[in-house]
């Protein structure tokens, strides 16, 4: 990293690089402050207005809700620091657990074959997305937009045709499953309240994520790539690597998504996951990622699923009136966000 | 926290592991799977023409979304019937109401011989419906429609009447004695849904509420569920409007700690399946297979033979209330895709 920021000249005290800032100021300057804000304002809102919302039970069923938004939300907030879209997010999830299932039950192989074969087949989508971004011009948001009709379609096509219906066959009774459950969708009970072992994924997903971000020289390019592509190469950025990683951790999260669907559910339905990956992109900008790139982070986009899971289940829980569901949502997200918004702002301000 | 450790690390070694297997390639799985599936059906054969009418053509349309189970069903009776019937079957779909007319405008350029269509949003169907009419080509209207059907000069409908499904759902809840239930809608604005929640509503001594949930994200309808019957435990049936939805529900009443009955419209295999092993109650079928399948007949019947089926009024499918006893039996049928 000693390529993008020269050291300054021994004594040169005027260099604001240099001033020292106080742990409060640290702190405010954190991309995910307005996030983590955001998200005690809903928790405490929702403990007042629905009864069960405290419930340890209840608190679990909004993990869980979290974990599966949220393990989508970590890599496609990496990604939009990264300064780049992803709309087949939503989809790939389905394919994984499409060419996992298909992939078994066709070649009666135990399901953890199919399971890696999955994870090979996700991971070349995610390269295929890079690869097509880097080495043409148009934007992510058109290549991606490509990606994710081919995958829809693909799905539907490959499904309908090797399957003969449009959901697979039921792979439940076959060997490795009870296993691969046990990995993807089992529940842990901890003090009598069950949770769902996504939210471990989810929080390893988050450290992961955090420490490439913070603590490695990957991390510094994917800020550097955000923030000016051509500054990035310019000082000797892999910018093409940078940009094919980061499909490729997207990837990496839909395979998991994808897994857990297979394995909570048995059989897949191939028209599933469309919308989806608007919802990733939502948690992360919540969370404070910029959709210019270059700014964010891993933990604001989990707190931005979090967020999202506390509200869509809160709703619930209060048992609003459910004709105006999307409604109640609506509202929430946007003044989840406008708090955000609103404390970065102030936090920029005093800096 | 412990535990939490051990299960990082465990999920760490199962990974290093899989690789492993998927390198060597060489699990393969004893039971269940493609093989026994084959041998399942080694004995099934595809069906020949039965007659030696003219091989007329038929286009159906309806306005099924990608990837649905139901018009799956659908498709594969009206399939059978025409390899019976000497049929040349053309298929397409739209859930956007004004592509579905223009599929059944092309359909009519084409001069078909017979159309198939659903009238989920029949006014953006009238033209179009009138426009065959006006070129000669007999029409059915199938599923959603039985209202208009008539007004726009089909020949005939054949399908369930939602309300007439949701009453029966209110009186078989009635008479398993319960008091609270929970109709799950998973598509917001569906006139179907609302209709079946709606006639559940009017037979159902008890309390229902509806509950609206995502019905493209799975791990959506299961937590929605959950919370719901977390929060309210007073709630002793729940109602899925779609087969696939049906597993859901029983897996949020279990994590929820909850003892309602989960009951559902429409069946498949895992439907059958629930029924059999009594995590279902009971599930509504409106016999979809019977629907696709007595469309393309009855088209047939009226070219050879000018028969209308009816007398003007809907021919329904359903309501049919499937309870365990009957459960083991439409296993085999949901298996292979014709229940």
């Amino acid at each position: 990293m000693t390529a993008t920021a020269p050291a300054p000249a021994p004594g040169d005290k005027t260099d604001e690089r240099l001033v020292k800032t106080s742990p409060l100021k640290k702190l405010m300057g954190r991309p995910e402050l307005g996030s983590v804000v955001g998200a005690i304002a809903v928790f405490i809102f929702f403990s007042f207005v629905a009864d069960s919302f405290l419930q340890a039970s209840s608190l679990a069923t909004v993990l869980y809700a979290a974990s599966t938004l949220g393990i989508m939300a970590v890599p496609v907030a990496l990604l939009m620091i990264g300064g780049e879209f992803d709309l087949s997010a939503g989809v790939l999830v389905t394919t994984s657990a499409l060419v996992s299932s298909m992939f078994s039950y066709q070649m009666t192989a135990n399901v953890w074959v199919g399971v890696g074969v999955s994870l090979l087949v996700t991971l070349a989508i995610g390269v295929f997305n890079g690869v097509m971004l880097t080495r043409t011009d148009p934007p992510s948001f058109i290549i991606t937009l490509g990606t994710f009709l081919m995958l829809t379609g693909m799905n539907l096509g490959f499904t309908k045709m090797i399957s003969g219906t449009v959901s697979t066959k039921s792979i439940s009774d076959m060997e490795g499953f009870s296993s691969a459950k046990d990995v993807f969708a089992s529940t842990i009970t901890i003090g009598g309240v069950d949770f769902k072992i996504t939210i471990l994924w989810w929080l390893a997903l988050i450290a992961v994520a955090t420490w490439i971000l913070l603590r490695t020289r990957v991390g510094n390019w994917i800020f550097a790539v955000g923030g000016g592509e051509d500054a990035a190469r310019a000082v000797g950025v892999p910018v093409a690597k940078t940009k094919i990683g980061l499909y490729m951790g997207v990837a990496f999260g839909a395979w998991i998504s994808g897994q857990h669907l297979l394995f909570s559910y048995d059989t897949v339905q191939s028209g599933e996951g469309v919308g989806n990956e608007l919802i990733y992109i939502v948690a992360a900008v919540i969370g404070g990622c910029l959709i210019t790139g270059g700014y964010g982070s891993a933990v604001g986009a989990a707190v931005g699923a979090l967020i999202f899971g506390m509200v869509s289940k809160g709703i619930v829980y209060a048992e609003w009136n459910s004709d105006w569901f999307k409604f109640f949502l609506g509202v929430m997200l946007l003044l989840a966000t406008l708090l955000n918004h609103w404390v970065r702002k102030r936090a920029e301000a005093t800096k | 926290m412990a535990r939490v450790k051990t299960g990082v690390r465990t999920v760490g070694a199962v990974l290093v592991a899989v690789l492993g297997v998927t390198a060597g390639l060489t699990g393969c799985s004893s039971t269940g799977g493609k093989r026994a599936e084959d041998a399942r059906k080694a004995a099934t054969a595809q069906g020949k023409a039965a007659v030696n009418t003219p091989r007329w053509t038929f286009g159906m349309v309806t306005h099924s979304g990608d990837g649905d189970t139901f018009w799956d069903i659908v498709q594969s009776g009206a399939e059978q019937a025409a390899r019976k019937d000497n049929i040349n079957f053309l298929y397409a779909h739209d859930d956007e109401a004004q592509q579905q007319a223009q599929l059944v405008d092309s359909y009519i350029d084409k001069k078909v011989d017979g159309i198939i269509v659903t009238l989920a949003k029949p006014d953006a169907m009238k033209g179009a419906l009138a426009r065959a009419k006006k070129a000669g080509i007999p029409v059915i209207t199938v599923n959603s429609g039985s209202a208009e059907s008539k007004k726009f000069g089909a020949l005939t409908h054949i399908g369930q009447d939602e309300t007439i499904a949701g009453e029966a759902v209110g009186e078989e809840l009635n008479k398993r004695g319960k008091k609270k239930a929970l109709c799950i809608l998973h598509e917001q604005g569906n006139v179907g849904h609302e209709q079946r929640c709606d006639g559940a509503k009017k037979t159902f001594d008890g309390k229902m509420q509806n509950l609206y949930v995502t019905g493209t994200n799975m791990p959506d309808v299961q937590s929605s569920i959950e919370a719901r019957l977390q929060t309210d435990k007073s709630i002793d049936a729940v109602v899925t409007l779609g087969a696939p939805f049906a597993d859901t529900a029983v897996k949020a009443a279990d994590s929820a700690g909850s003892k309602a009955e989960i009951d559902t419209f429409d069946l498949n295999e895992t439907v059958a399946a629930g029924l059999k092993s009594g995590d279902l109650g009971f599930a509504v079928d409106q016999q979809p297979y019977l629907q696709g399948y007595q469309a393309v007949d009855l088209l047939w019947l009226y070219k050879y033979n000018a028969d209308v089926l009816g007398g003007g009024r809907p021919v329904l499918t359903g309501p049919q209330i499937i309870t365990k006893d009957q459960a083991a039996e439409l296993e085999d049928y949901a298996k292979r895709g014709t229940r």
